[in-house]
């Protein structure tokens, strides 16, 4: 899901900046607000392992590869706004040391992976495990739910960006400059890949990797998943 | 209640297994859809579109593709993958400190 640089046109990555950038301030802002000091470990931990988690590519139908991302995870233990921001410096990371998605569609990819998919998969756990009591089995289908539909609103998103390329930038001749597949193949090839093998491979990282957090960090962050997590 | 017992360890440790692990993700061949290279594009399509040429290479990064210049594949992939969760903690840990309440 990491878009490369040449895939958006200049322009659509100005936008893609434009719209990451308030996300941006706000997430500081908020975690300003919200992060206590005993929490960090855990950002830093949850961040490391977006990071190495993203490197195990897994097979999908077509002959491409996609991988988890971990963001829902992150959202649901540390509240989305703190998941903006370790997302983003995973990406960042990844760009400029790995070349994994593109230095000018990194605002893209933020947004896509940093942004749209812990808030939407946040938002969709809220809403199954609403006054579910902590540890129950609502709890943990409504963050495996919230993490399969974030992840697929997140390549939704990637395919949206990279299917409007070929429609809107093109030389006069209509052949295309950047991303030269359209809506009608870029959509479906970011679902097939995510609604099949990456999408329930995050949802399955998310309910290990809670299940594996509430039983071995100290007890003050196990507390925090009932009240102080809603920020 | 027992307040504070355990500690991160368990979770770095589980980190560490990660990273060892993490040379699975390369038995899945072929670039993920929409990543490919300027090269792939050319057997794709028979062509490379002109303003992703221009733009592919603005940026060259050190360890292209967690590989690591003198390392195997696999040691390499080990290696960037330790690396970049090192860079990660430290930089979310230095804003975390920075912004975390006291």
């Amino acid at each position: 899901m990491h878009i490369p640089d040449g895939y958006l046109s200049p322009s659509t990555c100005a936008v893609m900046y434009a719209a990451s950038a308030p996300f941006w301030f706000m997430a500081v802002k908020k975690v300003k607000e919200t992060l206590t000091a005993r929490m960090v470990p855990l950002l830093s931990i949850l961040s490391a392992f977006s990071f190495v988690i993203m490197m195990f590519n897994i097979p999908v139908p077509g002959g491409t590869t996609a991988h988890a991302v971990g963001g829902t995870l992150m959202a649901i233990v540390l509240g989305p706004w703190a998941a903006v921001m370790g997302i983003s410096i995973v990406l960042l990371v990844q760009a400029v040391f790995f070349g994994d998605g593109g230095i000018l569609a990194l605002g893209a990819n933020c947004f896509n992976m940093a942004i749209v998919l812990p808030f939407v998969g946040y938002y969709v756990y809220r809403l199954i495990s609403a006054n579910a009591p902590s540890g129950s089995k609502r709890q943990w289908i409504g963050a495996a739910v919230g993490s399969y539909i974030g992840i697929n609103a997140a390549a939704l998103c990637t395919g949206l960006e990279l299917g409007i390329q070929p429609l809107l930038f093109h030389t006069a001749n209509g052949t295309p400059l950047y991303c030269p597949y359209g809506l009608s193949q870029a959509i479906p090839a970011m679902l097939l890949a995510h609604l099949t093998m990456a999408g329930v491979a995050e949802a399955v990282v998310t309910d290990a990797v809670l299940a594996f957090v509430r039983k071995s960090a100290p007890l003050p962050v196990k507390n925090s998943f009932k009240k102080e997590v809603t920020a | 209640m027992s307040e504070n017992r355990g500690s991160w360890i368990g979770l770095w440790i589980g980190l560490g297994v990660l990273a060892l692990l993490s040379p699975i993700g390369l038995i899945a061949s072929g670039s993920a859809w929409g990543e490919w290279g300027a090269d792939e594009f050319n057997q794709l399509l028979g062509y490379v579109p002109e303003g992703l040429k221009r733009f592919a290479e603005t940026w060259n990064a050190p360890l292209p593709d967690y590989t690591i210049p003198g390392l195997g594949d696999v040691p390499g992939y080990i290696v960037a993958a330790v690396s970049g969760m090192a860079i990660i903690a430290l930089l979310t840990w230095v804003m975390g400190r920075i912004l975390a309440r006291k």
